[in-house]
């Protein structure tokens, strides 16, 4: 007792650790300390809203200002998961209404918010703050104008491609007069045209506004009136980027941009006229993050842009891009840490662009701080990933879109396993990894033994049998998410593995061969899974227990099973597993 | 890089009696037997229709064969032996977000002519159920196809004629009012000028082109579009 701190210094000490790993391993002192940590925690960070109940979060811990929740798994994003299947965020805003007034912020990944929910948010906490959501849906723009109204101390609303049903642009201008503590705005998601005089007197009076990000409905003539009035700006998303081509417009777009000395994100450029880009020359070289994924323009116009960038950190541009360009980007951008690359023709059956795996490997050996890569082209060799691994092995996060399934190696025509092999066995860091190609057991074996520190792994069309799956389940430490798509694993390897489940987050396996019967085992094994499964063709146990399931979702909780599941999703549980069979 | 020989890790792992191989993508089917190894240099199997379009005819037909030997060999659950999808009818793949793929098809369609391959999802809600849907309707090829996926879809909650051949029937102008007296379930479709259309009343690419989201109505409800459809039917001919 002599050698204890007082309660007050350890609070103290507690809050320079900001992390949640450092915070929970405090809370495993002792008991002492888990209660000075619990009642000190501000943060919260919930990675599957089904892991954990409200009411649990609540008890645990009592003053909390900032929360961020995810809800659907990450295939939702293709359509894989059905509408209606859950996430919902009414039953954690009405639960946090009682019992923390002074929540600050709330940050939400693909959860289903109501306009309900955003009216009760707005309400609730007086000092409400940040609002961020992103791949959300289930709200309308009356929502968001019940967040303008009410919410006096707003900072940041970020609206990060949700989808939102736009009834109009009515919301945006009930931001009241007096509202001036406006920080960030992303609307670039919404359809509709706000009142842009409105838009305009909410720039001008909210003087630490960073962040613009406009929709598509904001013309490029109107962009010079609104950076004028935001020359303090660092982040900026454009509207449609398109007009007839006039020299008053382009200069004064010119103008508009040089006032803007602390620019250094830029994004939007729908529909862009080439014409009109110059006009950002001028902020050019203080850019670090451009987004060019929706600019329809061709390579030689996408060159120009990049050569004026030398400080380019991030870049998300389409295919247009082609090898040429990327080659370029390799020589001017030597701070590029991350590169994403969507294709502009993702359903055609021939390639329409010149972007093959060689501007992955140029990019690769020209920029030495790539560390993150999105790339979707259409042929790839062993011979260019096992060089994209000996040129980069800082990389942390490496995805490789293969348009077609089960490519094999273009040159050869052997699987791509020992160049993904390579990617798990040189990048050391690497802590996500999403595959494609015509991939064997083999690359498996590579990744569970070699892939220590991966955390999220994306599989589609691969692999030979359960072998596979028992590769990485049995492999692969730091695995928290594995998402699986048309493979041809099953029972086996899940039973067998079944106590890794435990350790991950969560598992998705679709379109895959684990039958019924193996589901119910495993729920009825391991009680703190939750075992779903999601099956729109009826009752599973309408059908033979061999008989695999659609979908299956396994994920850790300490909330049991839910209780809001729709008719097309089954928790294998003791109690279920009994009432079925 | 170690080489660890296929047959040796699955002794070890006593995974060689168990050996699943790949039957039909879509989930279809456990497959027992042994089909021997892939020696092939390419590996492939199981997707003759998305086949490599760049390799030779010989491959190919070796290939045919080795699949022929497979579908014998299939055990596969009765409602789920479907042929492996082409390209454009994979759900979800490529990995682009809707999000996305709905911007790109709008500049697509603004700057050229034609739908392409892009995908078109529109939310389907029907009266009484508790949530919604979404389709693509670029998987579809007809109303018929389109039908079959809704009935589907909500089979849990229909009854009686929302099934392919009583929407079928909504194509025949005639049959129209009779039907929308008696019948439970109508599906109907809001168009691009913001109007509420019955469903199959403008040919089927057209009505991809124009739908912007459906509703399966209740049959009393929609009475009153009826005579629209077809005053806007009898104008575009």
């Amino acid at each position: 007792m002599a050698y204890s701190f007082p309660e007050e210094v350890l609070e103290y000490v507690f809050a320079f650790l900001s992390s949640d790993k450092d915070r929970n391993a405090v809370s495993l002192v002792c008991k002492s300390w888990y209660e000075i940590e619990r009642w000190c925690r501000r943060r919260i960070f919930i990675g599957n809203c089904y892991a954990v109940s409200p009411q649990i979060v609540i008890r645990r811990f009592p003053e909390v200002s900032a929360v961020k929740i995810k809800g659907k798994p990450h295939f939702a994003d293709f359509n894989l998961v059905p509408e209606g299947w859950g996430a919902y965020l009414y039953p954690w805003i009405s639960a946090m209404a009682r019992s923390y007034p002074w929540l600050e912020e709330i940050k939400l990944k693909r959860m289903v918010v109501t306009d309900e929910s955003l009216e009760l948010i707005s309400k609730s906490f007086k000092n409400f703050k940040v609002l961020v959501l992103s791949s959300c849906e289930g709200f309308t723009t009356d929502g968001l104008a019940s967040i303008a109204a009410n919410c006096r101390n707003l900072r940041e609303l970020d609206l990060k491609e949700s989808e939102v049903e736009d009834l109009s642009g009515h919301w945006l201008s009930h931001f009241p007069d007096n509202f001036t503590s406006l920080v960030s705005l992303n609307m670039s998601c919404l359809g509709s045209e706000v009142s842009f005089s409105a838009l305009e007197r909410l720039v001008s009076r909210c003087p630490n506004l960073k962040t613009l990000r406009l929709n598509r409905a904001v013309p490029v003539e109107k962009l010079p009136s609104l950076l004028r009035r935001a020359p303090q700006l660092v982040e900026f998303g454009t509207g449609a980027y398109s007009a007839e081509i006039r020299t008053d417009i382009f200069s004064n777009l010119v103008e508009a941009f040089s006032g803007c000395k602390h620019l250094k994100s830029l994004s939007g450029f729908w529909d862009v006229v080439p014409a009109y880009l110059p006009a950002m020359y001028n902020v050019c070289s203080r850019i670090t993050s451009l987004n060019l994924s929706y600019a329809t323009v061709q390579s030689p116009d996408l060159v120009e842009l990049i050569s004026q960038c030398p400080n380019l950190k991030c870049l998300w541009v389409l295919d247009y891009i082609e090898d040429a360009g990327l080659k370029a980007l390799s020589s001017y951008c030597k701070d590029l840490q991350e590169l994403r690359v969507f294709p502009s023709d993702p359903y055609g059956a021939e390639p329409n662009v010149s972007l093959t795996e060689q501007g992955l490997v140029t990019v690769s050996a020209g920029c030495p701080k790539l560390q993150s890569v999105l790339y979707f082209c259409r042929q790839m060799s062993n011979a260019a990933l096992i060089a994209i691994a000996r040129n980069r092995p800082n990389l942390i996060r490496f995805r490789l879109c293969i348009i077609e399934p089960q490519a094999p190696d273009y040159l050869t025509l052997e699987p791509l396993d020992t160049g993904f092999g390579a990617i798990v066995e040189h990048c050391k860091q690497l802590r996500r990894l999403s595959l494609s190609g015509l991939l064997t057991d083999r690359v498996f074996e590579y990744i569970g033994t070699h892939a220590e520190k991966l955390e999220m792994l994306s599989i589609a069309f691969a692999g030979d049998s359960d072998l596979g799956l028992h590769y990485v389940l049995s492999g692969c430490e730091s695995l928290r998410k594995l998402e699986i798509r048309d493979c041809p694993f099953g029972d086996k390897a899940l039973l067998a593995n079944a106590a890794k489940l435990e350790t991950m987050r969560s598992l998705w396996m679709s379109s895959c061969s684990v039958s019924y019967g193996a589901c119910k085992l495993l729920g009825q094994k391991m009680p703190r899974l939750n075992v779903e499964v999601i099956d729109e063709r009826g009752p599973p146990d309408s059908r033979p227990e061999t008989c695999p399931v659609e979908k299956l979702y396994v994920y850790r909780t300490v909330a049991g099973p839910r209780v809001d599941k729709p008719d097309f999703v089954w928790t294998m549980d003791e109690d279920a597993a009994l009432r079925l069979s | 890089m170690a080489m660890i020989s296929e047959e040796h890790s699955k002794e070890k792992l006593g995974f060689e009696e168990t050996e699943l191989r790949l039957g039909l993508p879509g989930g279809g089917g456990i497959v027992n037997g042994d089909f021997g190894k892939n020696t092939n240099a390419n590996g492939k199997r199981g997707y003759p229709e998305t086949v490599n379009l760049k390799l030779n005819l010989s491959l190919k037909e070796t290939e045919k064969g080795e699949n022929l030997q497979k579908e014998k060999n299939l055990i596969s659950c009765s409602n789920n032996a479907v042929k492996p999808p082409t390209k454009a009818q994979v759900v979800g793949w490529p990995p682009v977000r809707s999000f996305r793929k709905n911007v790109m098809a709008v500049q697509k369609s603004n700057s050229e002519e034609g739908v392409g391959g892009t995908a078109t999802f529109v939310k389907v809600s029907m009266d009484g159920a508790p949530y919604l849907r979404k389709v693509d309707l670029n998987m579809y090829k007809s109303y018929q196809d389109l039908y079959g996926a809704l009935g589907k879809m909500f089979n849990s909650f229909t009854m009686g004629k929302c099934d392919s051949q009583g929407m079928m029937d909504f194509m025949n102008e005639s049959k129209l009012k009779d039907l929308l007296n008696g019948s439970d379930f109508v599906p109907t479709y809001e168009d691009k000028d913001g109007d509420w259309m019955l469903v199959g009343d403008v040919p089927w690419e057209m009505f991809v082109g124009s739908c912007k989201r459906l509703r399966i109505m209740k049959g009393t409800e929609a009475i009153g579009l009826a005579p629209r459809a077809m005053e806007k039917c009898k104008n575009r001919s």
